[in-house]
């Protein structure tokens, strides 16, 4: 058999990066060790591109273990973006908590871990890639080991996770069982008959797994504390990174080993999405804490891209990656304004943002605009991942499109308070904060594409197309 | 002469009743390092259940028993991570009880 290993460049590319920062940060001295950062920022671009260049190199390893299509490649693209704006807008926040190597490396290894969870092929790698990227978040959760809560917020992690993969597995098992293959296109195969009770048991549990990553609703306590509590660099790569791999993943089974029993599971997927959307929207109104707020509204977001997976189609798909790609924007935005707030107050009570548009004009500007297309509102990104995603339910599920338009509105309140608080209240203290300059390529980023994507969503749109085509190839 | 025969209900059963125990403990037990312990349960239920498919499902190929060996491995990094983790909060709180972790609401 022929391997052809240019398929794996960017997963070696990164774990050699990954060994490299750990290794780095044991040689050179302490102080001129916030050059681990740049190194690793300019890495990933490095990486980026070498995925980049690598989209029309498609193909499958190991029996069908490993696909790389563009399917693949473009929610790599989606994590190594992800990753570098992390790492571009934290480098402070990480110089303030020292221990550079192990940060980044770990940084490192769960966008590895993400990479390879876009491409698996079958159930064991599946698993590998889900722990490598889930061991490597626990580390970084409770990274502040002399904070208490950020400790605890690990220890939640670590017990949560240990348990939701314990159930996924059996799940696994179950499928595996049934079928007598772990590779994702033969149980798609073998599944096509009549569905037995272990197969819809195993179902149910990688559901139960599955959901618990993506913080969808009856699995989705642990997010809010989980947020609160780990640095917020961290929260904002977990609330983007971890759950667009698990979404890359979860169309992969769905739609690709078990399109045999839709009928048994669709109906199940869209309850989920609709309670997702409604509790996340409504539980986020009375929150005062920037980072729980988030949360819930992460939480919603899960909500929304659920949908896309309903009519498990390629428009479906479509809609997943769409929206996935800008919410990273989003998400970082929002969040990148507020691991710099924190760093300069020590706060992140929504309370103390009043004034912050007399503070910092930019910082207000991208924490609005984020807001604004997280809630859908036109002409923003938001707008048009939402159209794309209930685009797909309108025939057949009315009343989920019908939810989320709704939900979309409630979520516009809280959002807004949010920025009322930043643009009318005067601040309790007028010293203005100047924005570092990786900080302000970050922000300027975020707000530039969250902007660009919603006025001209034409070649993201034909990239996403033949990317979502590439999934039913083989 | 009583012989017995083991088939794979037999071992499905075990493997259920294995993870509904790791499973109750999870969900009631106080002590985290108890939790750990139950989650440690479930996997080798998950263990079991991929063996005796290996055996009955697929005799001639080995991916039950190659997937129970990367099963057991993860876990074990899991459990290092999960027991540093504990020795860390016990240095912040001197207790490993989880009803006295409450800085953050559940």
């Amino acid at each position: 058999m022929n391997v052809d290993l240019s398929l794996l460049n960017p997963e070696i590319a990164i774990s050699i990066l990954g060994l490299a920062v750990l290794v780095l940060g044991l040689i050179i001295p302490k102080e001129s060790r916030h050059g681990l950062g740049w190194l690793t920022a300019l890495g990933l671009l490095g990486v980026l591109g070498l995925t980049i260049s690598g989209w029309n190199n498609q193909g499958t390893l190991y029996h069908g273990m490993f696909i790389v299509d563009q399917y693949a490649i473009f929610f790599k693209i989606t994590f190594l973006t992800a990753a570098f704006l992390v790492t571009l807008g934290s480098m402070r926040f990480v110089d303030d908590m020292g221990d550079q190597s192990e940060y980044y490396s770990m940084m490192l290894f769960a966008t590895l871990g993400m990479m390879v969870l876009a491409s698996a092929g079958d159930f064991i790698t599946l698993y590998l890639g889900l722990e490598l990227m889930t061991i490597a978040f626990i580390v970084l959760v409770c990274f502040k080991r002399l904070d208490g809560k950020s400790v605890e917020a690990g220890m939640k992690y670590v017990l949560l996770a240990g348990m939701s993969s314990a159930v996924l597995l059996y799940g696994l098992s179950l499928i595996y069982g049934v079928t007598g293959s772990v590779t994702i296109s033969e149980v798609g195969r073998a599944v096509a008959v009549t569905p037995v009770p272990a197969l819809i048991l195993g179902l149910v549990m990688l559901v139960a797994g599955l959901g618990f990553k993506i913080s969808a609703v009856p699995f989705h306590m642990w997010a809010p504390d989980i947020y609160e509590g780990a640095p917020t660099p961290v929260t904002s790569y977990l609330a983007v990174g971890s759950k667009a791999a698990s979404f890359a993943i979860l169309l992969r089974v769905f739609v690709a080993a078990l399109p045999g029993i839709w009928a048994n599971w669709t109906m199940l997927v869209a309850v989920l999405s609709a309670i997702t959307i409604i509790v996340g929207n409504l539980v986020a109104i009375p929150q005062t804490n920037i980072k729980r707020l988030l949360a819930y509204s992460s939480i919603a977001q899960a909500g929304y891209i659920l949908v896309g997976l309903v009519t498990a189609s390629e428009q479906g798909i479509k809609g997943v990656m769409f929206y996935a790609f800008l919410y990273v924007f989003a998400t970082i935005g929002a969040f990148t304004v507020a691991t710099y707030f924190y760093n300069v107050t020590g706060s992140d009570e929504i309370k103390d943002y009043a004034g912050l548009s007399q503070r910092s004009p930019l910082m207000a500007v991208v924490m609005l605009i984020c807001m604004l297309s997280m809630a859908g509102i036109p002409p923003l990104a938001g707008f048009v991942g939402k159209f794309y995603l209930f685009k797909t339910i309108v025939d057949n599920y009315l009343w989920l499109a019908f939810i989320g338009l709704i939900m979309s509105m409630v979520s516009v309140y809280y959002y807004l308070r949010v920025a009322l608080v930043m643009y009318r209240d005067e601040p309790l203290d007028n010293s203005p904060i100047n924005l570092s300059t990786p900080v302000a390529v970050t922000l300027i980023i975020a707000m530039v594409a969250t902007l660009f994507i919603g006025i001209y969503p034409g070649p993201l749109s034909q990239v996403i197309n033949m990317a979502a085509h590439s999934f039913f190839m083989h | 002469m009583l012989t017995l025969s083991v088939g794979l209900t037999q071992y499905m059963v075990l493997s259920a009743i294995l993870f509904g125990i790791g499973l109750f403990g999870v969900l009631s037990k106080k002590n985290a390092i108890a939790v750990l312990i139950c989650i440690e349960l479930m996997l080798n239920a998950v263990n079991i259940n991929l063996l005796a498919f290996n055996k009955f499902v697929t005799p001639t190929q080995f991916i039950g028993q190659i997937f129970a060996i990367f099963v057991i491995t993860v876990a074990a990094a899991e459990v290092g991570v999960g027991l540093a983790i504990i020795i860390a909060i016990y240095r912040n709180k001197l207790s490993v009880n989880l009803d006295e972790f409450d800085w953050l609401k559940w």
